[in-house]
């Protein structure tokens, strides 16, 4: 007998679309088809809704341990799973930086709504100075090595990693925040148009550039297998693309708002729009949404980096980067790619769940099939709802969302995290 | 108007009304008694984040003359150095009673930021790289006393402009006036773009300084060579100082503008200082009736600005008084 009974909806995920009851017990789905007996069941209205196979961010900033002010794992995963995820990949750059086992088993014992994959620093302390002990990580679960935030300046240091990252089992990725800080040093935005006009200094796109491509070179010289985060620049897609082509073993992922957002945003001088890397052109958007739309670009992430309202309230310079993207990202991607690009449905959801599972190493238990025997980690959201985005509703403890206001389509209504109900009717349930 | 940010909140019109008001207030500071009740009973605080004894002087003089009473708020002196936010310092001094805040930042666009957070008129003397918008309004202002108009005039804004909030609401107000303006700086010190800037751009300041009715020099600060923005400052001044021959290429009736602090010997020679044709000193005792427009224009209310102090108050006063209780 089935515990939980998702009722009416219409299933997509990596094998095609079809409407279906999904029956479920023990953290597994028991069966899919119409018409489900759901004798003893809870049941989940889904009529009008999609059911997918949970969505996974290869890109989430907890901030613990160390700024619980800004975020908790608690606080965090409950936004994660509001927002439909049911596993996010934690970023590093917490303190104590996950540059060891022990900071990993810390985390993954917290209380959370949803999974919590750790990524691990390529470099001690994210330092850019020694190597982590990569292996140790491995061992402990670790797939994506990263020092997000600064991406590893050092030539060498970089080769270094991903040639050692190639000898380690199970596939260790490593992630990069491409920005060459000599270019970038001192910029708070994009510059250009907007940098100039409002006298804040800018980052120029070819810091972003540069280090791409020298990932790319030193890709191609140790084998290694490259991931690339939150692409902002017409160029780094491109680059990203010819590596593809070229058969280069390269991944890349998109922030929600880097497909919708310029720097134009940046003339209210409002914190909220501070980010790293900027919010860019026009021509760098539409760039984005060409790289998500034809494959080069494999993941929709949120970058969701909660920052406290005092942080914010700063000068633009002085205020830190970031925005909150977990509750807000399948109502951009369905807003955005699908209203406005006409990209299906079912390719929105490869980005948001199965091809950031891959790559995350988490498929099938994320982002599998909806089929018998698999894992119960699903998504249920109703893929035509208006609502507006208010600050103040939302989940994370921080409130640096920059669409404050904004009518946006979709939402989720159901999560079901190893079956269980963690979200229904858009309520967190814990 | 509720706030003077940018001066892109004047437009024309906005800039020709300061610089009517701007005669008036002339007159006023001729007098023997230099001062109108206009603001009286108003509190103007000064909140100045970076050092500019110059500019904050002339706003609270300004001030002074309006008879209202000003404040001084300073960072070296003040909470800010035990870490409060701005936004804590701008609530605490408005909770206060003040009327208006003149704001000095070295951040771009936290005179924005202070005018959505508070609820006093607000004044922007100066952030970042951005704007200030009263040293155009007496820059615009002088112009019009040695020139007659700014309108077909050809002004080149010459030297550092990519890190100058002069620069900056100086293209727009000089624009929005009629005249033509060329910056004349290496690539280093300019923009990243000026897409969008109603400016020719040029690399060659001999090639246009004949043609010019206006030289308006920028400050180059030192600290510019250790950034590599220019290769030594002998060189930059060869390429783009305004040196004794160069001006000797002026045209007749051209002047040499300058916003100070002065590098003698860099940006500008001693002797084209100290000239007939720089009119730099003009420019600074403009700025006290300039800023009396702004603040009139801000605060003020009623027909009597321009009463002589010594009559008794009006009763348009002295309702505004018992109103502010």
């Amino acid at each position: 007998m089935a515990e939980v009974v998702i009722k009416g909806g219409r299933v997509i995920d990596s094998s095609g679309d079809r409407i279906a009851d999904v029956a479920l017990s023990l953290g597994r789905i028991d069966e899919v088809g119409p018409d489900l007996d759901t004798t003893g069941a809870e049941v989940l209205d889904a009529s009008g809704c999609v059911v997918s196979p949970g969505f996974v961010d290869l890109h989430t900033h907890l901030r613990e341990p160390g700024r619980e002010e800004a975020e908790t794992i608690e606080t965090g995963t409950r936004a994660a799973v509001l927002g439909g995820y049911t596993a996010v990949v934690a970023m590093p750059n917490t303190e104590p930086t996950i540059d060891s086992a022990e900071v990993v088993a810390w985390i993954t014992e917290q209380d959370a709504l949803c999974h919590v994959a750790c990524a691990a620093a390529i470099t001690v302390g994210r330092r850019g100075e020694a190597l982590a002990p990569m292996a140790e990580l491995v061992e402990a679960g670790v797939r994506i090595f990263t020092d997000d935030g600064s991406g590893v300046q050092d030539d060498r240091l970089m080769r270094r990693a991903m040639e050692y990252a190639t000898g380690l089992s199970g596939g260790a990725i490593l992630a990069q925040h491409c920005e060459i800080e000599s270019l970038a040093a001192g910029g708070h935005m994009h510059e250009g148009e907007w940098s100039s006009r409002l006298g804040i200094p800018g980052i120029p796109a070819a810091a972003e550039d540069l280090m791409v491509q020298r990932d790319l070179a030193l890709a191609q010289l140790t084998g290694a297998t490259v991931h690339f985060q939150h692409l902002s620049t017409a160029t780094a897609v491109d680059l990203v693309r010819q590596a593809k082509a070229a058969g280069m073993a390269v991944t890349a992922e998109a922030t929600t708002h880097h497909f919708t957002l310029t720097h134009a945003e940046v003339a209210s001088y409002d914190p909220v729009f501070k980010v790293n890397p900027p919010l860019r052109t026009d021509a760098d958007v539409a760039a984005v949404r060409a790289g998500l739309a034809d494959g080069t670009i494999d993941a929709i992430a949120t970058d969701h980096a909660p920052h406290t309202a005092d942080a914010k309230e700063a000068a633009f310079d002085q205020a830190p980067p970031g925005m909150l993207g977990l509750e807000t990202a399948l109502a951009l991607a369905i807003t955005e790619l699908v209203d406005g690009e006409g990209m299906a449905l079912s390719e929105v959801l490869a980005l948001l769940s199965w091809r950031p599972a891959a790559i995350a190493g988490l498929a099938p238990w994320h982002g599998g099939l909806v089929a018998v025997g698999e894992s119960a980690n699903l998504t249920v959201f109703d893929p035509l709802l208006h609502w507006t985005v208010d600050p103040a509703a939302g989940a994370s403890r921080s409130r640096n969302t920059p669409y404050a206001g904004r009518t946006l389509t979709g939402k989720v209504r159901h999560t079901l995290v190893d079956g269980e109900a963690v979200v229904i009717d858009g309520q967190a349930q814990r | 108007m509720r706030h003077l940010l940018s001066i892109a909140d004047l437009g024309t019109d906005g800039i020709e009304e300061v610089l009517a008001l701007t005669d008036s207030f002339v007159e006023v500071s001729e007098r023997a008694i230099p001062k109108v009740p206009a603001l009286r009973g108003k509190t103007v605080v000064s909140l100045f984040y970076e050092d500019s004894t110059r500019t904050r002087l002339s706003f609270e003089t300004a001030a002074k003359r309006l008879g209202a009473d000003t404040m001084t708020f300073s960072v070296g002196t003040s909470s800010v150095k035990k870490g409060e936010s701005v936004r804590d310092t701008v609530q605490t001094i408005e909770a206060m009673g003040v009327d208006a805040l003149v704001v000095r930042h070295g951040s771009a666009g936290v005179p924005v930021q202070v005018a959505r957070w508070g609820t006093s008129a607000v004044i922007n003397a100066g952030d970042g790289w951005h704007e200030h918008p009263t040293q155009a309004l007496l820059d615009c202002y002088t112009i019009r006393e040695r020139l007659g108009s700014l309108e077909g005039r050809h002004i080149a804004i010459v030297g550092d402009v990519k890190h100058s909030r002069v620069a900056r609401s100086n293209v727009a107000a000089f624009t929005a006036l009629g005249a033509e303006v060329t910056l004349v700086a290496p690539p280093t010190l300019l923009p990243s773009t000026v897409e969008g800037w109603p400016v020719t751009v040029s690399h060659d300041f001999d090639d246009v300084v004949g043609s010019l009715d206006v030289v308006y020099l920028l400050r180059m600060q030192h600290e510019r060579m250790s950034e590599a923005l220019v290769p030594t400052l002998r060189e930059y001044t060869a390429g783009y100082g305004l040196t004794v021959e160069r001006a000797s290429r002026m045209a007749d009736h051209a002047i040499v503008m300058h916003p100070g602090p002065m590098n003698r010997g860099v940006e500008i020679a001693p002797e084209v200082a100290d000239a007939p044709n720089a009119v730099i000193l003009d420019q600074v005792a403009n700025g006290v009736p300039v800023r009396m427009a702004v603040l009139f224009l801000l605060l003020g209310s009623g027909s009597e600005m321009f009463a002589p102090t010594e009559r008794p108050a009006e009763p348009v006063l002295a309702e505004e008084e018992v109103v502010r209780g």
